[in-house]
């Protein structure tokens, strides 16, 4: 056999100069040639380091072994027994961290493409037509499902093949969590996500949208409904904001407001859609993680003549996948590092105009082993800007949890649940996903959806033998 | 799909529609609002609850034309559907036993008034009301309201009917008249609430205002309707839309309105031009 290559097949993109006009994907993905290539990079490794990489724990070896041999069709089955969104983990998860930041081939040169590969068995099973599932005789048994993020879509998937009788329901007019309205579709594309959900829908999840549990619908008349347990999946959709002078000037997003107007309702169509966004020359975003490079890039896409990054620490410390903050360099975007905004300026309209800014020095490790990032003093200078995107994090929200008081939080005031199971502090209520770990990632949604319709079936059948 | 039953003209460019929507009729309450997107590519508006009907499952909404999407609204007859109609939103209107209290509904503000007046009434106070517009053609729902009132004052702007002058100045009326008021609702646009408040702080009377900045979710996960409320920034979909009235910088909320301005007359123009060549 020919030397291995110590590079991943190289996997086509759409050339800058266009991909900066438009919000279509970026990445291309490989050709069935291309994927077999990447695929006979893998070494087989017995142990498998890879996989202890994999959130859910995909068999890596066996899926990419059938891909080297063109079995597709088998490859993509490997993968869903663990993962049953590998389309989208394929493109978002953050595999530098995970399952390629331990393969073997590390060691002469790159990893693996595991995540490509995963991407592109996905998409091949798309365009074959995905086949309508087996579906499991039926239980009669009532599971309600709060959000139609990825960890409530995993745990309705998993419940509806074991035969339960599963709604979800979801506060917005639409399905998918940060799927839809956070992630713009220069990385996901939605209709990636409609598929997923068809299939969803396919297993007989009934999806009620524009259905705020705690509002809409209360917990005790889905009790009274006749469900007998519920996975709750609500995120980590609060944003917040740095309470610093002038940040209620026109002209400064929230991030979820940015990106919920430009991904969930449109607006980059705007007027043919009707709701508005307001992108100005100098755009600024405040924040160093996938949320903020996914605003940057989309205020780029929106026209900015200047999309600049504000991030109190140095890049080695951001958070964004490396492969965002490569693609958004090549985007023209501009990076101030060590610098944090103090106030912001506006004119007698009320409009913002600039931002003043300190210098930031890294100072001692804090208790993250991050060094944190100190003021400099007398550093502070302006820089002039019409739009500005705040996108430093997000906590709980509260609709649900004000609702249903019962549920134990924890000291940061997300949902306490075992780790394994989900179980939060009432009978036959499980978590899973943002609203329990706070932001995280999609795969770490999924798995935990899937640990607790695991859990939900082992306490069903309990109790209806009459155990509980 | 949200059936629209009822669509009815109360004046010119305000409209009252009575929409299926059982769930949401469910457990609505007064002070609470909904958020409506008409079809596919329509924004979300949040509109005010004015009426609902738990048996009957429908929820009643009064809008004055202002742009495109309320506009496009006006054009639907009974028997069409909304694509979205989501709620409750909001917390609903503190209701309590009081004695004596003071609603007052300015211009389209009338509507969201009633339920705020009927369920204050129904929890045994004794309920003025103050209902007022530009002129008398603008004025709706007068029987409704004086159903729900002990005693109700109507003006206009223009002195077209009842007492001629602002709601403000009615508000003057009634509290130099009555020491015993406990509290007072003043539903309005932003400038008429601005000025009710400086009336009853003069007059050392609790009020209420219910807030409407632009807002996108309506479930406090945009941040899009921030406002100042006691120095501190709140979102007055979740934490509202009702606040002490004292405490709000409805300077910062009026600027805060026209966020949109420029996109909003593109939408508007487009939409009529397209109108005028169908
Ligand atoms: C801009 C952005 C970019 C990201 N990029 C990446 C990435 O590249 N890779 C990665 O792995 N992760 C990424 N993440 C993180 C990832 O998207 C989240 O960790 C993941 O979506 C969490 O899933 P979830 O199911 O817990 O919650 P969510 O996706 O937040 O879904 C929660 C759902 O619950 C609904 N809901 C809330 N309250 C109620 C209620 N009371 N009643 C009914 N429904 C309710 C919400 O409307 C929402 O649809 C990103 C996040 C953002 C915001
Ligand atoms: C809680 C709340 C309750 C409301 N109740 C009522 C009601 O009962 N009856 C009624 O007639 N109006 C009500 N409004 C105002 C109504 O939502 C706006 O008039 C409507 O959104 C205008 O849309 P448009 O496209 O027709 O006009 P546009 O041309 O888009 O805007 C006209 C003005 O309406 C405001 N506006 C625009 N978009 C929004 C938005 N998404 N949310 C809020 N305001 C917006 C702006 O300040 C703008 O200046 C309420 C608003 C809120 C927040
Ligand atoms: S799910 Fe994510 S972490 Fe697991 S193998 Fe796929 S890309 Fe890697
Ligand atoms: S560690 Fe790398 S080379 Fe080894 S099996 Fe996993 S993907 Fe293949
Ligand atoms: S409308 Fe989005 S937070 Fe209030």
């Amino acid at each position: 056999m020919a030397k291995v290559r110590k590079t991943k097949v190289p996997m086509k993109e759409q050339p800058v100069e266009e991909r900066i006009r438009n919000f279509n994907e970026v990445p291309l993905g490989y050709t069935p040639e291309e994927a077999m290539e990447e695929a006979s990079r893998c070494l087989g490794c017995k142990d498998a380091p890879c996989v202890k990489g994999c959130p859910v724990g995909i068999n890596i070896p066996n899926f990419i072994k059938e891909i080297k041999e063109g079995n597709f069709k088998k490859a993509i089955e490997i993968i869903k027994q663990d993962n049953s969104l590998p389309a989208i983990c394929g493109r978002v998860c953050p595999q530098e961290d995970q399952c390629e930041k331990e393969c073997r081939l590390n060691k002469i040169g790159e990893p693996v493409a595991i995540g490509r590969l995963e991407r592109f068995v996905a998409d091949w099973e798309a365009e074959q037509g995905i086949e309508r599932p087996n579906l499991p005789p039926k239980k009669g048994i009532k599971v309600a499902v709060i959000g139609s993020g990825p960890a409530g879509l995993t745990a309705a998937g998993e419940l509806a093949k074991m035969g339960y009788d599963v709604t979800i329901f979801e506060a917005l007019h639409d399905t998918g969590g940060v799927l839809r309205y956070g992630i713009p579709e220069f990385r996901l594309p939605k209709r990636i996500i409609d598929r997923e959900v068809e299939y969803i829908k396919m297993l007989g999840v009934k999806i009620e949208v524009n259905a705020i549990v705690g509002k809409t619908i209360t917990i005790e008349q889905i009790w009274n409904d006749g469900f007998q347990a519920m996975f709750i999946g609500t995120g980590a959709g609060l944003p917040k904001f740095m309470n610093i002078s002038g940040e209620n000037l026109n002209g400064i997003y929230s991030a979820n407001e940015f990106l919920t107007r430009v991904n969930l309702m449109k607006a980059y169509l705007f007027p043919e859609y009707d709701t508005p966004i307001k992108v100005g020359k100098r755009v600024a975003v405040i924040g160093g993680g996938n949320v903020a490079m996914d605003s940057v890039r989309t205020a780029k896409r929106l026209g900015a003549e200047q999309a600049m990054i504000i991030y109190r620490r140095t890049e080695k410390e951001m958070p964004a996948r490396i492969e965002e903050i490569e693609r958004a360099k090549e985007e023209g975007i501009i990076f101030h590092f060590l610098t944090n905004p103090v106030r912001y300026i506006g004119d007698e309209k009320g409009n913002v105009v600039a931002v003043e800014c300190i210098r930031m020095e890294l100072g001692e490790p804090d208790a993250s082993g991050r060094r944190s990032p100190v003021p400099i003093p007398n550093s502070e200078f302006t820089m002039e800007v019409d739009t500005v995107v705040v996108a430093i994090g997000t906590g709980p929200n509260p609709v649900l949890l004000q609702a249903f008081p019962e549920l134990k939080l924890n000291k940061w005031g997300y949902i306490e649940a075992d780790p394994e199971t989900g179980a939060t502090s009432v009978p036959g209520v499980y978590a899973g996903g943002d609203i329990v770990t706070g932001a995280a990632t999609v795969i770490s949604a999924m798995g935990a959806g899937k640990r607790s319709a695991k859990a939900i079936d082992e306490y069903l059948q309990k109790k209806l033998k009459g155990g509980i | 799909m949200y059936t629209i039953l009822k669509s009815k003209a109360l004046a010119p460019n305000i409209y009252e529609f009575t929409i299926r929507a059982p769930l949401v009729a469910k457990n609505a309450k007064a002070g609470q609002f909904v958020i409506v997107r008409i079809h596919e590519k329509g924004e979300r508006i949040p509109l005010t609850i004015a009426d609902f009907d738990k048996n009957e499952g429908t929820i009643t909404i009064v809008f004055q034309v202002v742009g495109k999407t309320t506009h496009e609204l006006s054009t639907l007859k009974e028997g069409d559907s909304l694509k979205d109609f989501v709620g409750p939103l909001g917390n609903p209107s503190e209701i309590e036993r009081l004695g004596s209290v003071l609603v007052v509904g300015g211009g389209v503000g009338i509507a969201p008034i009633f339920p705020i007046a009927r369920a204050l009434k129904e929890s045994g106070n004794h309920v003025i009301g103050i209902i007022g517009a530009r002129s008398s053609d603008l004025l709706f729902w007068e029987d409704k309201v004086k159903e729900v009132c002990d005693e109700l004052i109507v003006c206009t702007d223009d002195g077209s009917k009842g007492v001629k002058g602002f709601v403000t100045q009615a508000m003057e009326m009634v509290f130099k008249e009555k020491s015993d008021i406990k509290r007072c609702w003043a539903i309005g646009p932003l400038i008429m609430m601005k000025f009710a408040t400086q009336v009853a702080k003069k007059y050392n009377v609790p009020i209420t205002v219910s807030l409407n900045p632009i807002m996108v979710d309506g479930t406090g996960m945009c941040g899009a309707c921030r406002c100042t409320v006691g120095g501190k920034t709140l979102f007055a979909c979740s934490h509202g839309p009702e606040f002490d009235g004292t405490l709000v910088d409805f300077d910062e909320l009026i600027k805060r309105g026209e966020r949109f301005k420029e996109e909003e007359k593109i939408a508007w123009e487009r939409y009529k031009s397209m109108k005028g060549g169908a």
